[in-house]
């Protein structure tokens, strides 16, 4: 009993610091935003009444839920194909799944952003190239809008839906995949009605936080999306540092956090926090 | 393994597997007829998996050629194979109910849904399933997924089942019940069964006959009967029963046996001396040995002392040393064991000369 009190208490000692720091940096500045979203400009309801009449937030608001969820299909799309080589590849092709995984992470956001626009701008690689062999007459739209930030987004992502997925498929029984063949599956019918279904809570932790990540995005689509693409997160920033209009910025901040919250919520639901590593 | 409804006959030549510089199985040849209920039986790492893997296309011999109903399957995959097969631990699909695990083989066949309907339900009544339809794997007992397992492995009519370990996680009692209902089953099917064990009871129960292994060789296949009383070598011996084994000297060819100096007394055995000659070892199988005050002239005996019991309930285990300092163990009645060692000198062992058997001397 003592010694599992005091590994209780140096369990608590061990996380405090990060605990602290969660509270002194999120959530007591956090109650301050709260409390602006209700008293700026005037006290009241006002910003919130505001944010359900306010074309422009509203059209961001969809503009964010659009691509976050579009990111959350090709994120996972593409993620499930890597995990499965990471996975069940042979030892060489594990390795470069492996080295694709991890590189991204290596890689400031930034620079990767960066990196798409170089790529994708009008005078970028690839349209300077589809232009050289005469595939094009003219550059292709392919940065400054909502498709050069999914791009970013699901570039960045596909790493973080690696990791659930991963988790699934290992957890999953071979001799289960090698029963579906023997009773005379092939191996294709066998991946999607065997291997997928019994992967799905990995998609399901896989799409949640990918979709959850989206919602926040800042600087991916800041800079890929050059102002005519702008996701909820840059227009909050807009709007405190931009527009001397706290009280909305704040309030959109709390709907965008209780949505999150709300999100996360129902994850926890249906996957245990482990399936998520 | 590709007429529907109809059982196998399966031959195996010259297979070999090897995995790396492993010899998983060396040079196997065996036919496996049409219905009968064969058990691979060996210890782990004997090459038994390894070979039912073969059987299932789930592993590809280095050499060697395997034939289905005369069809040379040997590079065939598993999928178009297609014999039934039922894994250590089920391998039943977590995600389906036990309706669609078992209408799974029926729905790759493309069967129709009224074919599928019905199939799948007298299955289901058949193994005694009736009322967990709609259940997943996860709420079923372990003996109702092994039915399960069954169940999906036998619905397509394959022309053989295969069967890995499939007893091996329950306890003792459903085990029993589950030999029974595989044994109904086989009966009623009529379908070819090759089924591994590690567990020689269960191999001697359940077959009409048994496929040793040691070592990815096999080494003998018989009736369950043939292969206990007359094994063809030592490990076989041991591996299917407790044995006892006296050295034998000068054993030579008599009438329709032969004999055998064991200890100065002349033995005699109702087998043939064909291979082995002059030194030899002399294998009695512990319930046909008895006890006795002595030995009458011409009758197969030797002497020897109690020195420790052991109370089994039905009977007793009484071991004893013989003069030249062989053990030997029996299984008398409590009684028999109470008076050898209660007389602390020494008793008779003896034998029906028909139960003793030779093996070569030393080695296998």
């Amino acid at each position: 009993m003592r010694s599992y009190l005091s590994d209780r208490m140096g369990a608590a000692l061990l996380m405090a610091p990060l605990l602290l720091f969660l509270v002194l940096a999120y959530a007591w500045p956090f109650l301050g935003v709260v409390k602006w979203s209700f008293t700026l400009p005037t006290p009241g309801l006002g910003q919130y009444e505001a944010l359900l009449t306010d074309d422009l937030v509203q059209s961001v608001f969809i503009r964010t839920l659009r691509i976050a969820a579009i990111v959350t299909v090709v994120s996972v799309a593409a993620a499930y194909a890597i995990t499965v080589v990471w996975v069940r590849g042979t030892p060489a092709q594990r390795l470069i799944a492996e080295f694709c995984i991890l590189v991204p992470f290596w890689i400031s956001v930034l620079t990767r952003a960066f990196g798409w626009v170089a790529l994708l701008s009008n005078r970028g690689l690839i349209n300077t190239w589809l232009q050289a062999i005469g595939f094009i007459s003219e550059p292709l739209a392919l940065v400054r809008n909502e498709f050069g930030v999914i791009v970013g987004m699901t570039h960045f992502l596909i790493p973080f839906a690696v990791f659930p997925l991963a988790s699934a498929m290992r957890s999953l029984d071979d001799r289960v995949l090698l029963a579906a063949r023997g009773l005379g599956s092939s191996r294709m019918r066998t991946f999607w009605t065997v291997f997928v279904p019994m992967t799905r809570s990995g998609i399901i932790g896989a799409a949640m936080i990918v979709f959850v990540f989206s919602l926040g995005f800042f600087v991916t689509p800041a800079i890929l999306g050059g102002g005519r693409s702008v996701m909820i997160a840059e227009l909050i920033y807009l709007r405190i540092f931009q527009s001397p209009d706290w009280g909305l910025g704040a309030a959109i901040s709390v709907v965008l956090v209780l949505f999150v919250g709300a999100l996360m919520a129902l994850l926890f639901r249906y996957v245990r926090p482990k399936q998520l590593i | 393994m590709q007429q529907p409804g109809r059982a196998a006959e399966i031959k195996a030549i010259g297979i070999g597997k090897s995995f790396g510089s492993f010899r998983a199985l060396d040079n196997l040849s065996l036919d496996i007829g049409r219905g009968e209920f064969l058990t691979l039986l060996g210890p782990s790492g004997s090459g038994k998996t390894t070979f039912l893997m073969i059987l299932a296309g789930f592993v590809q011999p280095t050499e060697g050629k395997l034939f289905s109903d005369g069809v040379d399957i040997t590079d065939r995959p598993a999928e178009q194979r297609a014999a039934g097969m039922v894994f250590q631990g089920y391998a039943l699909f977590p995600h389906m109910s036990v309706e669609a695990n078992i209408a799974f083989p029926l729905k790759v066949r493309k069967k129709s849904a009224a074919d599928i309907k019905r199939r799948v339900g007298e299955m289901i009544e058949r193994v005694g399933l009736k009322g967990h339809e709609k259940k997943l794997p996860a709420q079923l007992s372990g003996g109702q997924q092994q039915r399960v397992a069954l169940a999906r492995a036998l619905v397509f009519e394959p022309g053989v089942l295969l069967l890995d370990e499939p007893f091996s996680a329950l306890d003792k009692g459903l085990r029993g019940q589950m030999q029974a209902e595989m044994k109904r089953l086989h009966q009623e099917t009529g379908t070819t069964f090759v089924f591994v064990t590690h567990d020689q009871s269960e191999a001697l129960a359940l077959s009409s006959r048994v496929a040793i292994f040691n070592h990815g060789k096999l080494l003998q296949v018989g009736a369950p009967d043939e292969v206990y009383d007359r094994p063809d070598n030592r490990f076989v011996a041991e591996f299917l029963g407790e044995i006892n084994m006296l050295p034998l000297k000068g054993v030579r060819p008599s009438g329709n046996g032969s004999t055998g100096l064991c200890e100065d007394r002349t033995i005699s055995m109702g087998c043939k001396a064909e291979l082995v000659r002059g030194d030899a070892i002399l294998a009695i199988r512990p319930e046909y040995m008895s006890i006795s005050g002595e030995a009458a002239d011409g009758e197969n005996g030797i002497a020897a002392t109690a020195t420790n019991s052991t109370y089994l309930g039905a009977a007793t285990r009484l071991d004893l040393t013989t003069r030249q300092g062989a053990k030997v163990t029996v299984s008398v009645p409590n009684e028999v064991a109470a008076a050898a060692l209660s007389k602390g000198n020494s008793v008779w062992l003896t034998w029906p000369a028909e139960k003793g058997f030779l093996l070569p001397h030393g080695g296998q």
